[in-house]
């Protein structure tokens, strides 16, 4: 028995459209955050920390903490507050930021 | 590019969209600027563009009345644009912000409100910076705006209300929930019985939460807390120990395989837009956090400056909407738009910050959550400082925050001192014998937000430089 349904069935989203994230394609529906779609491909880390500090990835959510940096178009963008959108071509970052 | 307005608004969460929309009905020319994708936010934050259909919720309810009021309402609104300093000037203030196109602007107004918000606390521990652990503030905005919940087997950690809610919506949309691990303990709970008393819907939800887990057979272990987070590349297994009444971890530890770790350990007001306007946060004993000032009618010790919601200290969304349409009438007023704040709504307030207060109580770590924070572990995230290395710079005499700043770059990364600058802080004030309240944060200053030199520089031309000339032979 459960109290809290189950309601993903209900949720209807854009078609699943693909996008290139460090030479991969990544599937993802247009509009979401490419911090979401990677996050469903399985692709939490994101980039390294300096100093040897380990991988890092989605961490705030809400553009605060700068640890899901992408590379698009040679400019460092949050993945959180990136959408996807069909063609597009995003790097990892080399070492920090 | 640059906009008049007579009362410009930073942060359309509960507190910034409802000032805007009371100083707009008063008739004040407003001007909403906020960072996000559209007015919500956090509490409220809309759901993305993908989404075509999706059960509705209270908090999705709530939203999409305030943007709908926004959007008829007709006012000036800039979404997805950060302000990055504040300037005063003769007549007002200046905003000064990259728009979501990455274009330079600069608001001129006559009066200002600020409505920032807050954030998550988490007290940093082993394993905090690997992929798959997100603060619970994190884990709600990726469920609120794509739907996605956190993984299959997820351990929610952490204080007040937020690890029941977190854990409830990785159910509801299709994940699963490994253990819920909570410092508080039932009487922590039972202690806020009177507070939940006037909130009876949200109370009813909660224990509908915590009903559907125990019914679903999700472990809750209060009285405990995730002390260290294993994996190699990210989130594999979490350590999970007891804790006392002081919230020290004891006992012995016992593991929980997990593909996720959501945590986070109550809010801190964002008093950085405040800080940099003049306005200096001070220590609310009470809190137990540094806050900016403002009265319950919104005004502040700067005649044109105004400040509502949770980044005037944690009181919640119910209060922090009520703040917002006390500080927009006060603003409107001020400028001759409007009759101004009466007394009923007045006490509306005060009844509201009652219920946020408690769940800030609940929420807010007590002193021994700081042995979580081991000698390796990472304390500056942007900049991987260990607090070892935080209190050898303490030990050698770096006496405040902006002494550690500048002495070893804690705090000075990508993220502003946002996730290290309160930890650092209680570090500082432990280290030495102090009381928080003696350990100011860093002072603000701009920008508030990454923002790129080009942006900076906007349309300025090399070729615009005076260069005087030169001085005769």
């Amino acid at each position: 028995m459960r109290l809290v349904r189950d309601q993903s069935h209900l949720i209807r989203r854009r078609p699943a459209i693909r996008f290139t994230f460090d030479g991969g394609m990544v599937e993802g529906h247009e509009g979401e955050s490419v911090a979401a779609a990677l996050w469903r491909a399985g692709l939490l880390g994101l980039r390294q920390a300096p100093d040897r500090g380990g991988p890092r990835g989605l961490f705030c959510c809400m553009g605060l903490c700068q640890e899901c940096v992408v590379r698009l178009d040679g400019h460092l963008v949050e993945s959180c507050r990136l959408t996807v959108s069909e063609g597009l071509i995003l790097s990892r970052t080399e070492q920090g930021l | 590019m640059s906009t008049e307005a007579d009362i410009a608004i930073l942060g359309a969460g509960p507190a910034g969209a409802n000032a805007a929309l009371a100083a707009d009905q008063a008739g004040a020319r407003v001007l909403l600027v906020d960072d996000q994708p559209g007015p919500g936010g956090q509490v409220w934050r809309g759901k993305s563009a993908a989404i075509l259909e999706a059960p509705p919720t209270p908090e999705s309810r709530s939203g999409d009345a305030l943007r709908r009021a926004i959007a008829a309402s007709g006012m000036g609104h800039l979404s997805d644009s950060r302000v990055w300093t504040i300037e005063r000037g003769d007549a007002g203030w200046h905003l000064h912000l990259a728009d979501g196109a990455g274009q330079r602007r600069r608001i001129n107004t006559r009066s200002l409100i600020l409505a920032p918000g807050a954030r998550e606390y988490v007290q940093p521990l082993p394993g905090w910076t690997l992929p798959g652990c997100i603060g619970l503030a994190g884990a709600t905005a990726m469920m609120k705006r794509d739907l996605l919940p956190a993984g299959k087997r997820v351990v929610v950690c952490g204080t007040g209300p937020l690890v029941f809610f977190v854990a409830s919506e990785i159910r509801r949309l299709g994940g699963g929930v490994a253990a819920i691990i909570t410092a508080n303990s039932r009487s922590d709970w039972l202690r806020t019985l009177p507070a939940l008393a006037s909130r009876p819907g949200l109370a009813a939800r909660g224990a509908l939460w915590i009903a559907d887990l125990i019914t679903a057979g999700v472990p809750i272990l209060w009285r405990h807390t995730v002390t260290r987070i294993a994996g190699s590349e990210r989130v594999q297994s979490v350590e999970v120990r007891r804790v006392d009444a002081d919230w020290t971890p004891v006992g012995a530890p016992l593991f929980i395989e997990a593909d996720a770790c959501c945590i986070g350990h109550g809010l801190v007001p964002n008093s950085e837009p405040a800080s940099l306007a003049g306005l200096k946060p001070r220590f609310d004993r009470k809190a137990g956090y540094w806050a900016p000032q403002a009265k319950p009618d919104g005004t502040t010790a700067i005649p044109s400056l105004f400040l509502c919601g949770d980044g005037a200290g944690i009181r919640g969304a119910a209060a922090a909407e009520i703040h917002g349409r006390l500080a927009g009438l006060s603003a409107a007023h001020s400028l001759g738009f409007g009759p101004g704040p009466d007394n009923a709504l007045h006490l509306r307030y005060l009844k509201a910050t009652r219920f946020g207060a408690a769940m800030e109580t609940l929420s807010h770590p007590r002193p021994g959550l700081a042995a979580l924070t081991t000698p390796e572990t990472p304390v500056c995230r942007c900049e991987n400082i260990s607090r070892l290395a935080l209190e050898t710079e303490i030990a050698s005499g770096a006496a405040s925050v902006m002494a550690v700043k500048s002495g070893i770059r804690a705090g000075m990364g990508a993220c502003g001192g946002r996730f290290c600058g309160t930890a650092v802080a209680r570090i500082l004030a432990a280290a030495n014998g102090r009381s928080e309240s003696e350990v100011p944060p860093a002072t603000a200053r701009p920008p508030l937000c990454p923002v790129s030199i080009a942006t900076l520089a906007g349309d300025f031309r090399y070729e615009d430089l005076p260069i005087r000339k030169p001085a005769p032979l």
